[in-house]
């Protein structure tokens, strides 16, 4: 059995023919916020185990919940990004379970009235992934809750240690509707979902600290058919992995299918070094969770001022920031897609345009391509090919708009761009002053260009017959000569326009 | 000194203002008398030094001329439900036994601002899950009232018995109590006392060991309706560590009670008059009536429809809250282990609430753990939560036409320890008459009336609208003025 991927569909060969993959997924974003979704206790990540721990987060008695109003901020301002209705009404149920990490013996989670309703993403067209268009895909919900503690086995040869620094942390919940049907689908919805929370700012989108992790549900079914019974893959930590897991979740409920066999629905783990899932426990063993309203905390009645704050607070989108880059700026689509995929990355490239228009004394739009050529390709270029010499701290907006107005003006060429890029990196010097001293310039002094081009036309009596006898092709030749006559330092145009002027 | 245990809240306050005893002076001769009355088994633990530190800090701040606190010079006894800073806090459990918070309830706290000491923690019923005060790891807490003519010991009903035997038995002035289902009404009927329990929220929850939360409040148990009413306004106020803390003012409840109770109307509600409810106890709402009626009120008959269905509600809400609340008594972070050799983290669960949790805290968990299943839910908890709401429109319905309402406190007076311990159903009928004014969270209280042919106490119960401590305390202090109950127990302990 192999998978094979198709322009349009991804599509499992089984042995009675082919399968379609259905995937849902449930992301566990780890809340933006100093403080827990119930207590003060701070959230800092990789703090001393049980340092930031609060009374109500390692459930003493009489202890009781009070929310964090920014928690809650933070999950509406999401849930509007994601253009999603916002509940004005919600409410916190008690899933109730007895585990070693859950002080309480019940996490405070949102069941039958969550905070966010239905809303959508879009994942971009890439066809080199198998994912031909856009595509819509739908979100049930966002519910807030409390995270876990963590259990620590390797700390005692008999015990087992408890950190509940975690403890009591808000995580949002993103449901989406079983709308994927390929791990290209779910690795773009994964990564879009990501960028916007990064967006937002309600999630630092950290998937190594565990700040988002995916829960996967996966089926396969014949195609038209009804949707087959799904397992679930818990806490899934990067992209890759969800992608894995769905490949070989769909292929192992096809052989369990084809041999007659049925899908169990149940709760699986996935094992990373062999990029396999197993049972972590079956329908029979699932939990009763006893879901019931919190008796501790009133429901959460949303004003329309608090929302109004929400909303203004929002800023621009990818998907809004990609269109207008291509509109606006005239962005191809693959840059405008590239610049818009990190905050950090069109962060750097926004202040970089500003300051280059300024520099060049250009509008935005009549510099953007050149910047984003440089900000794409050549920036990251150099700075990879110094390694450990460049101090990133050196790349700073201002010197790369002063190169990048140098060779705006002819003064420089493309070459000599990445030449005193790398000084700047190296050195962090001012790049007028480089291109100056290090006699980094083009040569536009029509004299000196004159003298090399007479010279290699007397040289060269036989080709400059052979060109003006219709052989344009020779041009290059006399271009090549002439730069070399000039180490390479001669302002391509005006080497160019003496040429033809001579050349007749 | 005996005088100085004969006074209230009130009499102590104002006698250590003038100077006509000291609060040192008031502190030694209740923790002498706390000491003597170990028979009672009222208290947990006893903690004279904090009765004696807080008198004396009164006694300074008056020889400064400072202001002496609504409680000043006070000490009173604390149900073992409040957490206390530094203190054992059980809950009367086993699981929870020789827990120390390092925090203070927020009730317990305002009542130390308020100049208040502390003579002991007191004992009740096993997580205040109990209407009899027998369900305590700590043993049965003996009312300090006999049936006439004998000896039995009698129970000061539950769960806040430790604090209704104390406050009868005049060890302590004043107690604090929790009513989540007619805990401090009930046993303030038992022993001839007063015991109120304000609208839900009034009194912050953190710091109280949770039963069920949407339904525990805490008030005070005294011996005067103006007792009640001061030392309620010490413990009540805004908590904003309390999700369903009440956002508002505390009322001037002490300086505003007026027995006149022209222009009001107090409702009686029919279906009140229930099969198998004592004759006494008909004969002592009869009298009330009258009390109020003298009062300068006008009795009106009213319908609370729903209320045969308030103590099934009850029975399935608090049993659901309480088995998740519960919960954290795990073993893993305080409290009671039992780690049998190789137990994993199941076993060790299994062991430790098997060993830390009586009979009547697991019959409740499994009840609780029962109704909130899968496939249960909707029959039960979700109907129970309807019935709630069906209840608190009765009263917001019958309160367009009365202000307030008068009904017994219990359908009996109290029994003698052991008689209904077999009988849980029989136990639970017990708070007939309070649990509806729990579902609904309205303010209500319980006010001695007279002693049944057998010399035991009978209560009356004020029931109010939202908020409306005052036309409570109001109503109480009109039957206090005619009921005249004087009666005390015969010293016995």
């Amino acid at each position: 059995m192999e998978s094979r991927k198709t322009m349009t569909d991804y599509r499992i060969q089984g042995a009675t023919g082919e399968w379609e993959v259905v995937i849902g997924l449930e992301v566990h974003a780890q809340v933006t916020s100093n403080a827990k979704l119930f207590s003060g206790a701070s959230t800092a990540f990789g703090a001393e185990p049980n340092s930031q721990v609060s009374l109500v987060d390692a459930a003493m008695p009489g202890m009781l919940p009070v929310p964090n109003r920014e928690c809650i901020r933070q999950a509406v301002r999401t849930g509007m990004a994601i253009e999603a209705q916002i509940n004005k009404y919600s409410r916190f149920d008690r899933k109730n379970y007895f585990y070693a990490d859950l002080p309480q013996g019940y996490q405070i989670s949102q069941l039958y009235h969550p905070i966010v309703g239905e809303g959508q993403l879009l994942i971009d067209a890439d066809e080199k992934a198998g994912i031909p268009e856009d595509k819509v895909i739908g979100i049930e919900r966002i519910h807030v809750e409390q995270d876990a503690g963590k259990l620590m086995h390797d700390q005692h040869p008999t015990m087992s240690y408890v950190d509940l620094n975690r403890s009591g942390v808000a995580l949002m919940e993103i449901v989406s509707k079983p709308d994927m049907r390929s791990p290209a689908e779910a690795g773009a919805y994964v990564r879009k979902l990501r960028s916007i929370l990064r967006y937002v700012g309600s999630c630092d989108g950290n998937m190594e600290e565990g700040s988002m992790r995916a829960d996967v549900n996966v089926s396969v079914r014949k195609p038209g058919e009804e949707f087959g019974t799904r397992t679930e893959t818990k806490n899934v930590n990067s992209v890759r992995f969800v992608m894995q897991v769905i490949e070989y979740e769909a292929n192992r409920q096809v052989d369990v299918l084809e041999n007659g066999g049925t899908v169990d629905q149940e709760t699986r783990l996935f094992d990373v070094a062999s990029g396999t899932t197993r049972t972590m426990r079956s329908k029979e063993d699932a939990h009763d969770y006893r879901y019931f309203p919190d008796p501790d905390l009133l429901p959460l009645e949303l004003e329309d001022g608090f929302l109004d704050e929400c909303r203004a607070s929002l800023p621009e989108l990818p998907d809004a920031k990609r269109k207008r880059y291509e509109n606006e700026l005239g962005l191809t689509l693959y840059n405008a897609r590239e610049l818009t995929a990190e905050v950090e990355t069109f962060a750097r490239f926004e202040t970089l345009l500003a300051a280059a228009a300024t520099k060049i004394g250009k509008s935005e739009a009549q510099v953007a391509t050149q910047v984003a050529n440089w900000a794409l390709s050549v920036a990251p270029g150099v700075l990879k090919s110094l390694g450990d010499e460049a101090d990133p701290a050196n790349a700073t907006a201002q010197a790369q708009a002063g190169i990048l107005a140098m060779q705006d003006k002819g003064e420089i060429s493309g070459g000599q761009a990445k030449e005193i890029y790398e000084i700047v990196l190296k050195t962090g010097r001012d790049p007028e002053e480089i291109a100056d001293a290090e006699g980094l310039k083009q040569v536009s002094d029509t004299g000196a260009i004159e003298a090399a081009i007479d010279k290699i036309i007397a040289d060269n009596e036989d080709k400059v017959a052979e060109y003006r006898g219709g052989k344009d092709k020779l041009f290059g030749f006399f271009v090549g000569q002439t730069m070399k006559a000039m180490q390479g330092k001669a302002n391509p145009a005006v080497v160019n326009q003496i040429l033809k002027d001579k050349l007749g | 000194m005996s005088d100085i245990l004969d006074l209230g809240v009130k009499d102590i306050r104002d006698g250590v203002a003038k100077g006509d005893f000291t609060a040192r002076e008031v502190a030694d001769a209740f923790n002498t008398a706390v000491a003597a009355a170990s028979e009672l088994n009222a208290f947990i633990v006893t903690t004279p030094d904090h009765a004696t530190a807080a008198a004396d800090a009164v006694d300074a701040r008056r020889e400064k001329g400072e202001d002496l606190g609504k409680m000043g010079g006070v000490p009173i006894g604390m149900k073992d439900l409040f957490a206390t800073k530094g203190v054992q806090t059980t809950a009367a459990s086993h699981i929870l036994e020789g827990f120390t918070p390092q925090y203070e309830s927020t009730v317990s706290q305002n009542l130390w601002d308020a100049g208040a000491g502390m003579l002991g923690k007191l004992n009740l019923d096993q997580f205040a899950m109990g209407s009899s005060n027998e369900t305590s790891y700590f043993g049965n807490v003996s009312s300090p009232w006999k049936k006439d003519g004998t000896n039995a010991a009698m129970s000061p009903g539950g769960s806040s018995g430790g604090s209704s035997s104390a406050v009868s038995a005049r060890i302590a002035p004043a107690a604090t109590g929790t009513d989540t289902g007619g805990s401090i009404r009930q046993p303030a009927a038992f022993t001839g006392i007063c015991g109120i329990k304000p609208t839900y929220g009034r009194c912050s929850r953190w710091g109280v060991v949770a039963f069920a939360s949407s339904l525990d409040q805490a008030g005070p148990m005294a011996r005067s309706v103006e007792d009640c009413a001061i030392m309620l306004e010490a413990m009540a106020g805004f908590d904003p560590k309390d999700s369903t803390s009440l956002q508002m003012d505390v009322p001037a409840w002490e300086a505003s009670l007026d027995a006149d109770l022209k222009g009001k109307k107090i409702g009686i509600p029919r279906e009140y008059r229930m099969d198998g409810t004592d004759e006494e106890i008909l004969k002592s709402w009869e009298q009330g009536k009258e009390w109020l009626r003298d009062a300068g009120a006008e009795i009106v008959d009213i319908s609370l429809p729903h209320t045969k269905y308030a103590l099934p509600a009850y029975y399935i809400v608090a049993p659901a809250e309480a088995s998740s609340n519960l919960a954290r008594y795990d073993g893993v972070r305080y409290g009671l282990r039992d780690l049998p050799d190789g137990a994993g983290l199941q076993d060790m669960y299994a062991a430790t609430r098997a060993a830390g949790f009586g009979d009547e805290v697991k019959r409740r968990i499994l009840i609780g753990t029962y109704v909130l299943s899968a496939g249960f839910y909707d029959a039960y908890y979700t109907q129970a939560q309807k019935i709630r709401t069906l209840i608190s429109q009765d009263f917001s319905a019958a309160f367009g036409e009365c202000d307030a309402i008068l009904a017994p406190t219990t359908p009996t007076a109290s029994f003698p320890l052991g008689e209904n311990q077999d009988d849980p159903l029989a136990m639970y009928l017990n708070d007939v008459f309070a649990v509806p004014a729990s579902l609904a969270g309205l303010p209500a209280m319980s006010v001695p009336a007279m002693l049944n042919a057998d010399g035991l106490p009978l209560g009356l119960q004020i029931v109010g609208k939202p908020f409306d401590e005052q036309g409570v305390l109001n109503a109480g202090l009109a039957i206090q003025q005619r009921a005249g109950f004087d009666a005390k127990p015969e010293k016995w302990w």
